[in-house]
């Protein structure tokens, strides 16, 4: 890492809140000035580098100043105090679409903005038809692009910020949009670029995004520099603080059904600790607690759990029956526990479906679709792809028979 | 941050600015670049009949051309007064029309302001062309002063950029500021010599009981002395006064810079506050 590409330098920026958005002559000349104003400051003496040739994340909740950052370091914002130094181009792509033009077609707007962001005609004559095929638009870029798509918008102002060869490059929250094949595109992008030398700076909201990409990430909360560090260390640490609370009963959210002898009361999610919890991470400790009521006896009575994406795909579902676990007749209440030593899934979004059922799993007691929500954090083992780590391990051995040049 | 590179740069933007400018002004209107010119035709055509007919106005003497034509003495000081209000009305426009491209972008800010005066310019040119053609079938010989011509053009370009830019920044901040400026370009226009002669307007005349010497006064209105000059190269076939050609530059360069000073002081807040 050679010298800094990006050094921010006591960085504040203050927004003031008109309490009537009233731009008028009249309200400055009776009050002797403009309007009542009260002061926010936005960002409060922000100091970090970013080195040339990274790609340096910010991350923190709404409003904790990330993208005012981001607009100071584009020189669209100007800071109160402190000052941002940039070496070499920027090209910023904040928020939908870079400032296109509704009116104007597909084609000017490509030559608009390359224009505004300094790129001289006769390159980007050159690099047209590579913008155009980046975005995938061939099609439809002699419309106006009132009529694209908000994908088909990002995805050409993506194509634009990212192909005018910029040395710096800033992205606000924008590889959420996008199909996967475009996103894919990008990150490919992104490391071509990187290799290059080039820096990134990636305000965003997806933790799996900033851990795939960055190098280091800085943690703003409510305009202060929090944590500056290695990528991971500092995204552990925002994702332990953050913590959204999940309704933990889903007694109005899932669908229910069954002959009702038999309820499922509650589950609970519980952490290593015991404690219930809406978010676990990858790699330690879980268990599934459901809390069971039998109004009437039950023979053979079998619990299942099954978990599955937010797009329905089933990951898992044991049963007590497939355990071997099956107590001839139950009445009263209690619960049973699910126990994961490790819990093996992927970074996501999940839930868990309950049901308590007769032997033969044909008829139901009570069957509760989605009753619980929770989100899976980073954690070890750390995997970008995939759903569940199935603890796969690496091996390399070189041949040692052959006289091979290296 | 090499300023040569800025500089190219911008002229690029500047020139893709413009023709954007150019390009959209007449989009998807059948007659297209026509209403350059009808615009100020009809306009011509109104205070023609207005003043030639019914107040039965004289078209002064072209000296020492010998012209005497209500409409073309009209059009001489018509194009350059439209200009002007073109320039500033169309610059009030762009700084707010282009809202997310100051919030999203970066690039200098006047580029905008200066892109929407270059574009008038090139109307003003093609009304100006126009208006020669038409001199010269009427036997106004005004081809030797074309180049005292378009050196106004470039003099007035100054001033109208100036206030143009001093104007634009204001009304973010003050949207008051379009409504006061309609008012007052309305008064402006009737308080320069556009529609009447210089020579009408008395050389003194009682105010409140003093003597008030209001030509003088009067002549200081620069677009009186724009409107003047144009027409002494054009209508009369004459040189301006140095004095009037000095005044004119200085009021120009002074109006420029200021405006130039007013926007860069304001242009930092522009994306936080449009």
């Amino acid at each position: 890492m050679s010298e800094p590409s990006i050094v921010v330098e006591g960085v504040s920026k203050r927004f003031r809140l008109y309490h009537e958005r009233n731009q008028s002559l009249k309200v400055a000349l009776l009050r002797g000035r403009r309007a009542v104003v009260d002061e926010f400051w936005a960002l409060r003496d922000v100091s970090f580098e970013v080195p040339q040739g990274s790609s340096f994340g910010l991350i923190g909740e709404n409003g904790s100043g990330k993208s005012t950052l981001l607009k100071c370091m584009a020189r669209i914002l100007r800071p109160e105090t402190g000052s941002i130094s940039v070496v070499g181009k920027v090209s910023a792509l904040l928020e939908l679409g870079a400032g296109f033009h509704p009116e104007l077609s597909g084609r000017e707007n490509v030559f608009l903005n390359g224009a505004i962001l300094g790129l001289p005609q006769k390159e980007l004559q050159r690099k047209f038809d590579e913008i155009v095929a980046f975005a995938g638009l061939e099609q439809f870029i002699d419309q106006p692009v009132k009529n694209y798509s908000s994908g088909m918008y990002v995805r050409l102002g993506f194509s634009v910020a990212i192909n005018v060869d910029p040395d710096v490059l800033l992205v606000d929250e924008v590889l959420a949009v996008g199909d996967e094949v475009f996103q894919r595109k990008c990150n490919e992008k992104f490391a071509d670029l990187k290799s290059r030398g080039k820096t990134i700076v990636l305000v965003s909201h997806a933790m799996t995004s900033v851990h795939n990409i960055c190098d280091r990430v800085a943690w703003l909360d409510h305009g202060q520099v929090k944590m500056v560090d290695a990528a991971r260390k500092v995204v552990d640490e925002y994702v332990g603080a953050v913590q959204v609370d999940r309704t933990v009963d889903g007694e109005d959210g899932g669908e229910r059904w069954g002959s009702g002898e038999a309820r499922v009361e509650t589950v609970e999610l519980l952490d290593a600790n015991g404690s219930s919890v809406s978010r676990i991470r990858t790699g330690e400790a879980a268990t599934i607690r459901l809390h069971y009521r039998f109004h009437e006896p039950v023979d053979k009575p079998v619990f299942a759990v099954t978990i599955q994406t937010l797009d329905g795909t089933h990951v898992s579902g044991p049963t007590t029956r497939d355990a071997d676990q099956v107590p001839d007749r139950l009445l009263g209440a209690g619960y049973v526990d699910l126990t994961f030593d490790r819990m093996m899934l992927l970074p996501g979004t999940f839930d868990i479906n309950v049901s308590i059922q007769d032997y033969s799993c044909l008829h139901p007691y009570d069957f509760r679709h989605k009753v619980l929500r929770f989100d899976v954090e980073p954690g070890e083992p750390h995997e970008s792809f995939g759903l569940v780590a199935l603890g796969g391990r690496w091996a390399r051995t070189e041949d040692t028979g052959t006289e091979e040049t290296t | 941050m090499t300023s040569l590179a800025d500089y190219r740069e911008s002229r690029e933007l500047l020139t893709h600015l413009t023709l954007r400018e150019l390009r959209g002004k007449y989009k998807r209107s059948t007659l297209g670049w026509a209403w350059s010119l009808l615009n100020p035709l009809s306009t011509m055509l109104i205070f023609t009949i207005v003043f030639r007919v019914f107040f039965r106005a004289e078209a002064p003497e072209g000296s020492p051309s010998g012209l005497s034509s209500f409409a073309l003495f009209l059009l001489c000081g018509l194009l350059p007064w439209n200009f002007l209000t073109n320039s500033v009305f169309g610059s009030l426009g762009t700084v707010i029309g282009n809202a997310s491209l100051i919030r999203k972008t970066y690039f200098p800010r006047e580029l905008l302001v200066v892109s929407q005066v270059a574009s008038w310019i090139v109307s003003f040119l093609l009304e100006l062309s126009l208006l020669a053609v038409i001199l010269l079938i009427v036997g106004n010989m005004v081809l030797p002063l074309v180049p005292v011509v378009l050196a106004l053009v470039v003099v007035l370009a100054l001033f109208a950029t100036g206030l143009s830019l001093a104007l634009s920044v204001f009304n973010v901040f003050f949207r008051d500021v379009q409504h006061f400026v309609g008012i007052f370009f309305q008064a402006w226009f009737y308080l320069s010599p556009i529609v009447y002669s210089v020579d009408l307007v008395p050389e003194r005349h009682a105010i409140f009981g003093t003597d008030v010497p209001l030509r003088a006064i009067y002549k200081w209105n620069p677009m009186a002395a724009f409107a003047e000059a144009f027409r002494d190269c054009l209508y009369h076939l004459r040189l301006p006064s140095l004095s009037t050609f000095a005044y004119l530059v200085t009021i120009a360069v002074a109006t420029f810079l200021l405006g130039l000073f007013i926007f860069g002081r304001f242009e930092g807040r522009l994306a936080e506050e449009l």
